[in-house]
C-alpha cells in the first residue's frame, strides 16, 4: 500500500528533485552495504580454507621458508588415515563428546524443567547458573587446573570430605584413568547452562492449552511429561546437542589449559593434536590435510544429524 | 483467564524446584568464589591443606586477606641485599608488601599491557563487526537482493568452521602481510569471526522495525542514507547494543587464534594469564587475581544485560 504512495509521489516530483530524493539507487546502496562483509568473509574464511586444501597436497613446512615445496598428491591423507595414534585421539574425542553431551543434556534438561516451574526469583538464579558459559574457556581451564591440584586442590578436598578418601591418593590431571573425566567435569560445569537455556526456550514454547486439554482427559502428570513435554522439547534438545557437538569436536582452549593433552596423550583431543602437528612440529602440509579431514568429518556428521533433526521436527 | 490454571505448579512444587535450582547455582559458583578468594591470599595460604576459606580469624580455616596477589600481578620484582633494603625505605604500600620477601618493585608487569590489548582488540573488532553487520543487516532486511538466502547461509556457515582448520593459512597470510602480532590483524580476524552472528542477530532486529517510518521519511525528502541513520538506526539501538555485547564477549574470551597469532605486541590476556610465574613455581594468588580481574567485567555485563544476552544465546534455536 505504502509503496504505491511512494510511486505516486515519485511520479509527480520534478526530475532534478527526484534525483536528489533518491540519491544513490537502492540497488547500489544494497551492494555498498553488503560488499564489505562478504569481502571480509572471503578474505579471512574462504580464501584460507581453499589455501588449506591446496597445502594439504604438499610437503610444505612453514618454519622453513627457503625449502622447495613439492606436490606429493594424497600421501598426507593416506598417512593420517593409517596412523594408529590419530585413531587414539579420535577415541579420546569420542569419549569426551559422548559423556559431555550426555551429562549436559540430562542436567540441562532437568534444570530447565525445574526453572520452568516459575518459582520466585527464577530469572536471577538462571543468570547465576549461566555465568560459567560466558567466561573465557582458556581462563576457566587455567583456574580449574588450580582446583584440581593434587593434595592442595579444592576438588580433592571436597571429594575426600564427602567420601573419606585420602586427598593425596588420587590426581585428577595426573592419572591416566582420571584425566579424561577431569575435562568432562569442567566442560559440563561450563556448558550445561547452554543446554538448559535452549531447553527452557523449548519448554516455554509449549502452549498451556495442550496441558489443559490433557488435564481434562485425566492424563496423569507422568504421562503428560512423556507424551507432551518430552516430544515438544526434543527438537530444541537435539539442536542443543548439535551445537555442543560441533563446539566440542573443535574443543581446544579449555583442554589445552587444563591438561595440555596429558598425561601421555590420554586427553589429546584431535584439535590439540592438530595444533601440535601444525605449530610445534611445523608439518604444515600434513596438518592441513588433517584439518581438512576433521572439517569434512564435522560437516558430514552435522549434516546427517540435521537430516535426523528435520525428521523429528516434521513429526 | 481463570484464576486457577492447571499449568501453574502448586506452591510446594515451586518451593522444591526453587530449592534444587538454587542448590545447583550455589554449587556452580564454588569454583568462581574460590578463585576470587585465592586472589586475596598469600602464596602459602593459597596452597595450604586443608583449604582456608574464612576471611580473617585465627581458626585453622581462616586466612588474613592481603593484596599480595594483585601487587605481584601488576609488578615485576627483584630480590635485594639487606643493606639496600635498609638504605631505601619502602616507597608505597605495594612496596611494603613485597619487602617481607626481601624484594623491591622494579617496574610494572606485562599484565597491564595485555589487559589493554584485550580492550583495544575487543572494542575494535566489536565496533567493526557491529558497523559492517548493521549495514549488511539493513540491506538484507530492506532490499531485494538476488540470492539473499544463499548469501545469508554462506555468512552463517563460516561460523561452523573450526578455527584450527583455517589457522594455518591465516598464520601464513598474516606473516606475509605483516599482520602477525598486530592489533589490526587481530581486529580483522575477530571481526570476520563475529560478523556472521552480528548480521543474523541484527537482521532479526531490523525485520522487527516497521518500514513505514522510513517510507514517511523518504517522502519527506530524506535520501536513503538519511532515512537509514536518522530513522532506522535509533530504533535499532537496543538490537545493536546487545549484538555488540555478544561480539565483545567473544573477542574478550578468544584464545586459540590469540595464542597462535600473537606473541608480544598484540597478545591478549587469555594466553598471558597462565604464564604468570612466581618464586618457585606458579604464583597462584597472582594468577587468581588476574583471572578475577579478567572475568569480572563479563560477569557484571551478564548480570546487568541478562535479558538481551539470553535472547542471543537461544537465538539459533528459537529462530529455526
Amino acid at each position: 500500500m505504502s509503496e504505491r504512495t511512494i510511486e505516486r509521489v515519485a511520479r509527480t516530483t520534478p526530475a532534478p528533485l527526484a534525483r536528489r530524493i533518491k540519491g544513490l539507487s537502492d540497488r547500489a546502496i544494497a551492494w555498498i552495504f553488503i560488499a564489505p562483509t562478504i569481502f571480509l568473509l572471503l578474505a579471512i574464511n574462504i580464501f584460507p580454507l581453499i589455501w588449506t586444501i591446496q597445502l594439504s597436497f604438499t610437503n610444505y613446512k612453514a618454519n622453513r621458508v627457503g625449502r622447495e615445496v613439492k606436490n606429493i598428491g594424497t600421501r598426507n591423507y593416506e598417512r593420517i588415515l593409517t596412523d594408529g595414534d590419530i585413531w587414539l585421539n579420535m577415541q579420546a574425542t569420542a569419549h569426551f563428546l559422548f559423556w559431555t553431551i550426555l551429562l549436559q543434556v540430562l542436567i540441562g534438561f532437568a534444570l530447565a524443567w525445574l526453572i520452568n516451574k516459575k518459582f520466585r526469583g527464577n530469572d536471577l538464579w538462571t543468570t547465576i547458573i549461566v555465568l560459567p558459559m560466558m567466561l573465557s574457556p582458556a581462563v576457566v581451564g587455567n583456574f580449574w587446573k588450580f582446583l584440581y591440584q593434587p593434595q592442595i586442590g579444592l576438588f580433592n578436598y571436597i571429594v575426600s570430605f564427602f567420601t573419606g578418601r585420602d586427598p593425596s591418593s588420587f590426581e585428577m590431571l595426573g592419572q591416566v584413568n582420571l584425566a579424561p573425566w577431569s575435562i568432562v567435569i569442567v566442560d559440563t560445569w561450563m556448558w550445561t547452562p547452554f543446554v538448559m537455556l535452549i531447553c527452557l526456550a523449548g519448554l516455554r514454547s509449549i502452549p498451556d492449552y495442550i496441558y489443559e486439554a490433557a488435564e481434562i482427559d485425566r492424563a496423569s502428570k507422568w504421562r503428560q511429561f512423556w507424551t507432551i513435554t518430552v516430544p515438544m522439547v526434543l527438537p530444541f534438545l537435539m539442536l542443543a546437542v548439535l551445537f555442543r557437538g560441533i563446539e566440542n569436536f573443535k574443543m581446544f582452549d579449555l583442554v589445552v589449559q587444563l591438561t595440555g593433552g596429558g598425561p601421555g596423550s590420554t586427553t589429546e583431543l584431535t584439535s590439540i593434536n592438530l595444533k601440535r602437528e601444525a605449530f610445534e612440529k611445523w608439518r604444515t602440509g600434513y596438518a592441513s590435510a588433517y584439518a581438512i579431514i576433521l572439517f569434512v568429518a564435522v560437516f558430514g556428521l552435522a549434516s546427517i544429524y540435521v537430516k535426523a533433526l528435520n525428521k523429528v521436527k516434521e513429526r | 483467564m481463570t484464576s486457577f490454571s492447571v499449568t501453574t505448579p502448586s506452591g510446594r512444587t515451586k518451593w522444591l524446584a526453587g530449592t534444587l535450582v538454587i542448590l545447583y547455582a550455589l554449587i556452580t559458583m564454588i569454583p568462581l568464589v574460590w578463585i576470587a578468594l585465592t586472589g586475596f591470599k598469600s602464596p602459602p595460604d593459597a596452597i595450604s591443606y586443608p583449604p582456608k576459606y574464612i576471611i580473617g580469624g585465627d581458626s585453622e580455616a581462616g586466612f588474613q586477606p592481603t593484596l599480595e596477589g594483585y601487587v605481584n600481578l601488576f609488578t615485576t620484582r627483584t630480590r635485594q641485599t639487606q643493606e639496600y633494603l635498609d638504605a631505601n625505605p619502602p616507597e608505597s604500600w605495594a612496596d611494603e608488601i613485597v619487602r617481607q620477601y626481601d624484594m623491591v618493585i622494579v617496574g610494572p608487569s606485562k599484565f597491564g599491557e595485555r589487559f589493554l590489548n584485550s580492550i583495544i582488540i575487543g572494542f575494535g573488532s566489536t565496533f567493526l563487526s557491529v558497523f559492517l553487520g548493521t549495514l549488511a543487516a539493513y540491506a538484507f532486511s530492506r532490499f531485494k537482493i538476488p540470492l539473499a538466502d544463499d548469501l545469508l547461509f554462506f555468512i552463517l556457515s563460516t561460523r561452523m568452521m573450526p578455527p584450527i582448520a583455517v589457522a594455518i593459512p591465516i598464520f601464513l597470510m598474516f606473516r606475509n602481510l605483516g599482520l602477525s602480532d598486530t592489533h589490526l590483524g587481530m581486529i580483522l580476524l575477530y571481526t570476520a569471526v563475529n560478523i556472521s552472528l552480528a548480521v543474523w542477530l541484527l537482521k532479526s532486529f531490523m525485520d522487527g522495525i516497521p518500514t513505514e517510518y522510513e517510507e514517511a521519511a523518504l517522502i519527506d525528502g530524506y535520501t536513503r542514507f538519511q532515512a537509514f541513520y536518522k530513522v532506522v538506526l535509533p530504533q535499532a539501538a537496543t538490537g545493536i547494543a546487545s549484538t555488540a555485547i555478544f561480539c565483545l564477549i567473544f573477542a574478550w574470551n578468544e584464545y586459540a587464534f590469540a595464542v597462535l597469532l600473537t606473541t608480544a605486541e598484540a597478545q591478549t590476556a587469555p594466553p598471558f594469564i597462565p604464564t604468570i610465574i612466581g618464586v618457585g613455581g606458579l604464583d597462584w594468588p597472582a594468577i587468581a587475581a588476574g583471572v578475577t580481574l579478567f572475568l569480572l567485567p563479563v560477569m557484571v555485563f551478564t548480570i546487568l544485560l541478562r535479558k538481551h544476552l539470553l535472547r542471543g544465546i537461544t537465538f539459533g534455536a528459537v529462530r529455526k
